[in-house]
């Protein structure tokens, strides 16, 4: 029954493809082409907030950044209260892992000045930076943010990349420090010691976060992260470089150092104070340790997005969780550091323990050696990124 | 079944249709038939990749709030190659391992598997294929946890002196080809069963009473007529290993990134999109060359 079609051969069509393929990005190439500018400008790119109307809210967030109820995991107690009192019904994604992949995420809408689908995301402070210097991200109302005004901790206040505290509001904050693993490994006090010492060779991550590995290393070296200059960053960059050429540090992390060093595959790590909190819950071996040289402050910071229509809402529950009470019920889920004055003495009420710890309510003395990594410019963060991952091998 | 009762047996010449002539509606039909996966492939394939071949050429003083301007900047190939030949090299050097392991291993699972297995063939398949039913990253992870220093395996190892006190498997070169080697198995193994199955054992029993022994029944004969497996095997399995970047993440350190991983740090961390593109096309072409070159060699057209 087989009729004879037309032959087909693999090599006429493969020949017809590559042809047509090569005639069409030459067509295309001679039309002309390339990227416009990313940057948006308040008036070039218009949200309009229909909350007025719409009694919604999108929040985006990341990870086990949110109390939930202990019996219950899918309730959330501080937020569905939110909802209960303000009438707002939130819609609460995790959809945040990495700085990086969210924002290639969202980019190619933020560039075009389209819409994300999202009335609140948390980023932290250098991608917040990044965003807000392209023009992504709504200015708030500082009228309807009163509680953030009165509550935010001094040293967040007017901060480089939003000096007037209108832009980005911190949800949590954190230091980056050391940590090891006490089954493992004697007890570590600096930086060097971390990058030399001979029996923790091999067993040894950094985060692949620049500013909080950096941040560090400038700080043992005795320079400052909120102000350095092109040869102190690459002075720390060579003693990074060292440590990974003798096969010191073993790999590079985000996240995913927390099992390693709980299984004692690491036996210390540059790593997050939320994190190891965490950890030394299960495990009290798992100890963090602020070098003097000084730590890495970070926050991770609630924003609105252009062409979200939901502002005032978003406003309202920004201004929510700036209440002392709410702030201190969700630090006792989280563990990072609370950001909101007056907490601890909420928190006093919940959990003495939680209130005494410095990594979640931090004293004078932490604070002080605690830096904030220097805004970078677009140009400044290309050349620093690059040459920090070509130490670290990508 | 009662449609097909209607239709005429085919008793020599086919009764209809009437060839049309040549030109008519017939000649489309190979189009036609190929209109909607070349329409797929236009979109989601062609399009991308110009666009990446485009982006390759961007002016590498771009950035993305000042946008790109395409300039036929070219330079960015051999920027590209230099900063990161380790990697390039190493991507080559690790799959080329992994695939002489895989099909160490691989052949003789599929032999016994389409020869040997009897009843158990099935369920012998399902085995190689049951892992794929979870996803890559959670293989990976598993293999964490068996390679770890304080694992049985590492523990074993250390004990028997493979390796010294301070040991270890993960972190290190031979955990990354592992990886690979387990990951991509599967693609090796699939159409290696296939062509063996194939096999028709009279032909070995053939080559017996000629008195060939067993070496040589397999060389000549055996071998042979698996080559379209095989080398189909090996395209499937190469392919993806050497652009993979999960196993030198998970499993390896710095000192163990392909390019893949580059690629992932150019496009996400560094933003530098002119140099991710390059080194993706320069990763192409070079697996299209080694692919080539390969085929050529091999002498076989029946898996293009």
């Amino acid at each position: 029954m087989r009729t004879p079609l037309r032959p087909l051969t693999r090599r006429g069509l493969l020949t017809g493809t590559l042809g047509s393929a090569a005639m069409l990005a030459t067509a295309g190439a001679l039309a002309g082409c390339g990227t416009k500018g990313a940057v948006q400008t308040e008036a070039g790119c218009v949200s309009e907030d229909l909350s007025g109307t719409e009694k919604k809210l999108a929040f985006s967030n990341w990870p086990q950044y949110m109390d939930v109820d202990e019996s219950d995991e899918s309730k959330r107690p501080s937020l569905d209260a939110f909802v209960a009192s303000s009438g707002i019904q939130v819609t609460y994604t995790e959809d945040i892992n990495d700085n990086n992949e969210f924002f290639g995420k969202v980019q190619n809408q933020l560039a075009a000045c389209q819409g994300t689908g999202r009335d609140i995301i948390v980023l932290t402070d250098w991608m917040a930076a990044r965003m807000i210097r392209l023009g992504w991200i709504q200015k708030l109302d500082p009228a309807k943010i009163p509680n953030v005004r009165s509550n935010l901790l001094p040293s967040l206040l007017n901060r480089s990349f939003d000096p007037d505290n209108r832009i980005a509001v911190p949800w949590q904050s954190g230091l980056a420090g050391l940590a090891y693993n006490g089954s493992v490994a004697k007890e570590i006090r600096t930086v060097d010691e971390l990058l030399t010492r001979p029996d923790l060779k091999g067993k040894v991550t950094a985060l692949s976060e620049m500013r909080d590995t950096m941040g560090l290393l400038m700080q043992s070296n005795g320079h400052d992260p909120a102000n350095f200059t092109a040869a102190q960053f690459d002075d720390a960059l060579n003693k990074l470089k060292r440590a990974v050429d003798s096969g010191q540090i073993r790999r590079f992390t985000g996240n995913d150092y927390a099992p390693d060093l709980a299984k004692g595959d690491i036996a210390a790590c540059v790593g997050w104070s939320g994190d190891v909190i965490q950890l030394s819950g299960e495990n009290d071996k798992i100890k963090f340790v602020a070098p003097d040289s000084g730590v890495m402050l970070f926050s991770d910071n609630m924003m609105v997005p252009n062409k979200a229509t939901h502002k005032a809402n978003a406003e309202e529950l920004i201004n929510y969780y700036y209440q002392p009470a709410v702030a201190a019920k969700l630090a006792a889920y989280v563990n990072y550091i609370c950001p909101v004055q007056g907490a601890k003495a909420e928190m006093e009420k919940i959990d003495p323990k939680l209130a005494a710890n410095p990594l979640i309510f931090p004293d004078e003395a932490l604070l002080s050696k605690s830096k904030v990594f220097m805004a970078l410019d677009e140009k400044q963060e290309k050349e620093y990124e690059g040459k920090f991952q070509q130490v670290i091998g990508a | 079944m009662t449609a097909l009762a209607h239709v005429p047996t085919p008793t020599g010449q086919p009764a209809a249709p009437p060839p049309l002539p040549r030109g008519g509606r017939r000649r489309l039909l190979p189009y036609l038939l190929l209109l909607p996966g070349a329409a797929w492939l236009l979109l989601f394939f062609a399009v991308p990749l110009f666009q990446l071949a485009a982006a390759s050429l961007y002016d590498p003083s771009g950035s993305l709030s000042t946008g790109y301007a395409l300039t036929w900047a070219f330079g960015n190939y051999p920027d590209a190659l230099q900063a990161y030949w380790p990697q390039f090299g190493r991507s080559f050097l690790y799959a080329g391992i992994a695939l002489v392991l895989a099909v160490l291993m691989g052949y003789p699972l599929a032999y016994a598997i389409a020869q040997k297995a009897g009843r158990w063939k099935s369920l012998l398949l399902v085995c190689v294929v049951a892992p794929m039913f979870t996803s890559f990253l959670v293989r990976t992870l598993a293999w964490k946890t068996i390679l770890s220093d304080n694992g049985w395996l590492v523990g074993l190892l250390r004990d028997v002196h493979l390796l010294g006190p301070d040991g270890r498997l993960l972190a290190t070169p031979v955990a990354v080809v592992l990886g690979l080697t387990y990951n991509f198995l599967p693609f090796l193994v699939l159409p290696l069963y296939a062509s063996l199955e194939r096999l028709d054992y009279r032909l070995l029993e053939a080559a017996g009473d000629l008195y060939a022994s067993p070496v040589q029944t397999f060389r000549r004969v055996t071998l042979p007529l698996s080559m379209p497996g095989l080398i189909a095997g090996t395209l499937l399995f190469f392919i993806p290993a050497t652009g993979d970047y999960i196993n030198a993440e998970l499993l390896g350190t710095p000192n163990e990134y392909m390019v893949g991983n580059v690629i992932d740090s150019a496009f996400l961390v560094r933003l530098d999109y002119p140099q991710g593109a390059a080194l993706s096309f320069l990763l192409m072409a070079a697996i299209l060359a080694v692919v080539f070159v390969y085929l050529r060699r091999a002498g076989t057209e029946e898996v293009l």
